[in-house]
Formats: structure tokens, sequence, C-alpha cells
């Protein structure tokens, strides 16, 4: 699959994901990039992913519930999905909605692909 | 419609080490199309840069005012073409005032569950109002429900 809202690698076993737009607010795009980030799960049967924020500087609710909707994906499919690189303000929202307890976050890639 | 109205300074006329005077005031009409919000928002959060807010501010308005006019877009408006959504902003160096108001019937913010409840916290919607009163200094909604006031001082510099 083709993708337009992220940038697809791999380190070791690990399918590393960076979000290609440092705001992720637009809902079609918010909506593109749902089917990416299902079809990796879906399609490909990618088990241990992780999410690079390191180009992320904004994101909205919606967005969350991309989030959200992965994470359940990747629980169903007995996989594991971690994430890093979230600046400040973007953990601070994880925090305020409790996300953080929902997600496992680590603070860089390095530090998230040796917890899989 | 669109109103565009200078305070009594402009940035440029305030020097680079005093605060700028008066406030950026400006009320819009948005169509209830998924994706309006960009018809304020980036001369919005140039106008927070022109008046100096920090950067953590800015991400807070920014996050709510988005929140608040998604909602009154898609859940005040039901993206009916028919219908639009005013935003009002003012803004100084030490307030921000945003008001976002939609034709739609209204809703009661204390019926929305609290997202951060064990069982609803893999819920993927219901998170915008919570954002928007954590990070915004006053948020109030009228009494039919179809308008919110967003407020925010200026936090205090970080020492």
């Amino acid at each position: 699959m083709a993708h337009r809202r992220i940038d697809v690698s791999k380190i070791g076993d690990v399918t590393v994901v960076k979000f290609l737009d440092k705001k992720i607010l637009d809902e079609t795009n918010i909506q593109e990039l749902g089917v990416e980030l299902f079809g990796l799960v879906e399609q490909d049967n990618r088990k241990s992913i992780l999410l690079n924020f390191s180009h992320v500087e904004f994101l909205s609710s919606a967005a969350l519930g991309k989030l959200i909707t992965l994470d359940r994906k990747v629980k169903a499919a007995k996989g594991r999905l971690k994430m890093s690189n979230i600046r400040p303000e973007i953990f601070e929202v994880f925090q305020i909605t409790k996300l953080n307890k929902v997600f496992d976050i680590r603070n860089d890639e390095a530090e998230a692909v040796a917890a899989f | 419609m669109t109103v565009d109205v200078m305070g009594n300074h402009t940035a440029s006329a305030a020097g680079a080490d005093q605060p700028t005077a008066g406030s950026w005031d400006k009320q819009i009409d948005l169509p209830s199309e998924r994706g309006a919000s960009r018809m304020i928002m980036e001369e919005l959060l140039n106008h927070l840069g022109v008046y100096n807010w920090s950067p953590s501010d800015i991400f807070a308005i920014h996050l709510a005012v988005e929140e608040a006019i998604v909602n009154a877009i898609v859940h005040g408006n039901k993206l009916d073409p028919a219908k639009k959504v005013r935003v009002c902003c003012s803004v100084s160096a030490e307030l921000v005032r945003v008001e976002i108001t939609d034709e739609g019937h209204g809703f009661k913010p204390q019926d929305v569950p609290d997202c951060r409840l064990q069982e609803r916290l893999e819920v993927p919607s219901g998170r915008g109002v919570l954002l928007m009163r954590t990070f915004m200094t006053q948020i109030a909604y009228n009494a039919r429900g179809n308008s919110v006031l967003l407020e925010k001082q200026r936090s205090a510099p970080a020492d």
C-alpha cells in the first residue's frame, strides 16, 4: 500500500512508523492516516509497531481517536504497539486524557525498540 | 461576513522590547465543512505570535479552538451546508477570548461522559471538551449549549 501520511521502515522485527505531517489536524488527513495505520495490522500483519512522533508538533482529539483504534486492533491481533519521541506539549495531552496509561510510551526510538 | 479591526497600535508600531498594545479582533462565519477552521486558525496563530504568546500557550489555544470549531461544525451544525459557525476572536498581550457559535440545537456539556473513566479510556471520541477545559483559563457555554466562550490568560513565564 502506498503511504501518504506515514513513512514505514524496519529495525529488526519492529516496524517503525514516522508521521509525515507536522500537524495531525486536518480531518481528511486523519482519515487517510487511520487507513494507512490500520493497514499495517490488518493487511500487512505487522505485530510489533513503533510510532515515532519526532516530527509531530500538534495533534487533535480526532487523531487521538485513530491511535486508540489502532491500539485496539494491534491488541486484538496479539501484537504490540509502542510510541516514542513525543514532545512535552503532546505528552501533556496524553496525560490529561489518561491515554498515557493506555499506551506504552518510551522516551526515544532506541529505548522503545529495545522494549519489544 | 468578515470584520477585521486592529487595535490602536499595530505590531509594527510597537518597539521590539515593549509589549504590543491594543488588541486584534476578528469575526468570521465559517462554512460547516471539515477543515474550515483553517480559514481563521493561521491568522489567529500569527497574531498570538505578534502579541508574543509563548509556544506552550499557543499550543493550548490552538488545540482548544480547533476542538471547539470541529465540535460546532460536526456535532452542532452536523455538516449542514445551510448553517454557519461564527467565530469571534480577540487577542491582546494578556488575554485571548474566542467565542464559537453554531446554529445547532446545543448540548449539555455536563452530559458528556468523563473520558478518563476506566471503562471509557479506550473509546475513540469524546476528549475535545476535556482538553478545552484543561488548556484554557475558563470556558463557558450559553444556556442553549450552542455557543462556547474560551478564555486564556497569559501564563506566568517559566523560571
